[in-house]
């Protein structure tokens, strides 16, 4: 089994890439701690439900957890596009390196720097006072690691099939804007007239932040629990096994 | 003994505008031990014959034969006997040139200490050493392309393809890129590269191709080919105005002693068998006309002369 050695050893290096500018760790980090802290006391008074226990940070921290995998993950396709012009990727496909390995251990590390993201916005939130289920806290960052290799996948199959860092903005923009409302990241949808909560089921994102929502509130039995799982782990199949059959047939 | 060997090799690409012949059936046959050349202008079809032998695109015709396995049906089998090194080079620039060498042999499934071992053979066998612990993003032209180079070698492969290795380079590091080569191939391995520099063809390859619109146009050594422009080169330049080159070549084209005459810009292309004898006929003959001589410049053939005589075009005019 060479996919896991791999994997494992372009996984490595691919981290210690990252690592070496940890400043983009942080730049991701940027627009979502914003929110947290320059939105989130708006909705102090519009949020219903809250009681002991439970706060508007309860209701809005999930959805930024989503918006940070949109803002970090979801733009990951830039990387491969100044990757492949540098002829990083077409080196490896002439080493008998497994085809699937660099995309999986890209989109392994993706998903744990925004897991790392999630852990150091979830602090910040905390010491703003949210009150979650602690467990639940844990769940939704277990729920986070599919959704970024599911995102990051997805943008690096944009990116090789786009080739250009011209054509890939707009494009994650034109995606991002309209998902990141529809999803009732920043209001629930609970408040959205009928057609807009329509809408919104179309949004992958909508269930993800519905599960985490859960999560939060400690309901670990409520359906939006496995239906959030289910989809972001089928999601997270489909992106990889797509942008794996890209990669390998990828040129410059 | 081949150790390439193709057969109508073609590859036609589908674009907006239709489809188009990159590659129109290259026949070639590359021998075991040689630097072999491919000469050609941008857009000739060198990088897609090239990148078709290394297995990274499929040919949409004919065959060929790669370190004794067959292109089409052992793809895996010929990645483990070749080495690629593309234009681009494909350096992971944040990591060091031995980071980006130990990773390349844990590729090629070589244990982690065998790994750490081949990478210092490498950066002592390119001279990697004053800058190997460096992150590449900081290295020269010079020494990025030697770090490219020692990742191709890594699995020691017998045939290493190498594409516009010395493109951007100054002439110095260009000089010590082709003694790396030279050595490669005195130790033993097949070296097949693509250049547009005549110079570099000329002077590195044991024999080379002349490919130009997709198409093999001539064959051979340097010598070879240069000896088929026989004799030498005779450059004039006239007086531009009033048709005097037009009826310089006219005039010139009906003497014994001139084996050709080719209109090129602003100058006459003259092929003579021997030019320190033709030098003073030809001036003789364009004073008898009146015309005036301004400059006159004497030559033995280059690979440049072969490229026009094939094909009509001068090499050179395509880099400018």
């Amino acid at each position: 089994m060479y996919l896991l050695s791999d994997t494992w050893l372009l996984f490595k290096s691919y981290l210690q890439s990252t690592l070496r500018q940890p400043i983009w760790i942080g730049v991701a980090l940027f627009t979502p701690i914003c929110y947290l802290l320059l939105f989130a006391p708006l909705l102090e008074k519009m949020i219903t439900g809250t009681g002991p226990g439970k706060n508007s940070l309860t209701v809005f921290t999930p959805g930024v957890l989503v918006m940070l995998g949109m803002f970090g993950s979801l733009f990951v396709g830039f990387s491969i596009i100044a990757d492949l012009r540098a002829g990083v990727v077409e080196r490896l496909r002439v080493t008998p390196v497994t085809r699937l390995a660099p995309l999986l251990a890209r989109a392994l590390r993706d998903a744990l720097i925004l897991l790392v993201q999630c852990v150091l916005l979830i602090v910040v939130a905390y010491l703003m006072g949210l009150k979650a289920d602690f467990g639940g806290v844990l769940l939704s960052l277990v729920l986070v690691v599919p959704m970024g290799i599911a995102l990051a996948s997805f943008s690096y199959a944009l990116g090789l099939l786009l080739k250009s860092e011209d054509a890939i903005a707009p494009l994650l923009n034109i995606l991002t804007t309209p998902l990141l409302l529809l999803s009732g990241i920043l209001l629930p949808l609970t408040l959205a007239p009928e057609w807009l909560q329509g809408a919104a089921k179309i949004s992958p994102f909508y269930y993800v932040v519905n599960a985490t929502r859960a999560l939060f509130d400690g309901n670990y039995g409520d359906s939006a629990v496995w239906i959030g799982f289910v989809l972001v782990l089928a999601l997270a199949a489909v992106c990889v096994y797509w942008a794996a059959s890209i990669f390998r047939r990828a040129t410059a | 003994m081949s150790i390439i060997e193709t057969v109508g090799l073609s590859k036609t690409f589908k674009t907006r505008q239709g489809l188009v012949e990159a590659v129109k059936g290259v026949d070639m046959r590359v021998e075991k031990g040689e630097i072999f050349g491919f000469l050609g202008p941008n857009g000739a079809g060198k990088t897609t014959t090239m990148r078709m032998l290394a297995t990274l695109m499929q040919p949409s015709g004919g065959r060929a034969m790669v370190a004794g396995y067959d292109l089409a049906r052992e793809a895996g089998k010929v990645r483990e006997q070749i080495g690629y090194v593309s234009q681009a080079g494909g350096v992971e620039v944040a990591a060091t040139g031995r980071e980006n060498l130990i990773l390349q042999a844990r590729l090629y499934r070589l244990s982690a200490s065998r790994a750490k071992e081949r990478a210092q053979e490498l950066i002592i066998a390119l001279q990697l050493e004053s800058f190997a612990d460096r992150a590449a993003k900081t290295y020269s032209g010079g020494q990025k392309r030697r770090l490219d180079i020692a990742l191709g070698m890594t699995h020691q492969p017998p045939l290493l393809f190498l594409d516009e290795p010395t493109t951007g380079l100054d002439p110095q590091s260009r000089a010590h890129l082709w003694e790396e080569v030279r050595k490669l191939r005195n130790e033993g391995t097949t070296v097949f590269l693509t250049t547009h520099y005549l110079d570099e063809a000329d002077a590195l390859c044991d024999r080379l191709c002349i490919i130009d619109g997709g198409k093999i146009v001539a064959e051979g050594t340097p010598d070879e080919l240069k000896r088929q422009v026989a004799g030498d080169v005779v450059t004039i330049g006239l007086d531009t105005h009033n048709g005097a080159l037009k009826q310089g070549q006219d005039l010139l084209a009906t003497q014994d002693f001139v084996r050709e005459v080719q209109l090129d810009h602003d100058h006459l292309r003259l092929y003579v068998e021997r030019g320190e004898q033709a030098l003073p006929l030809i001036l003789r003959v364009l004073d008898g006309a009146g015309l005036n001589l301004q400059t006159i410049a004497l030559a033995r053939p280059s690979l440049d002369d072969v490229f026009l005589r094939q094909t009509g075009r001068s090499l050179r005019e395509d880099e400018a």
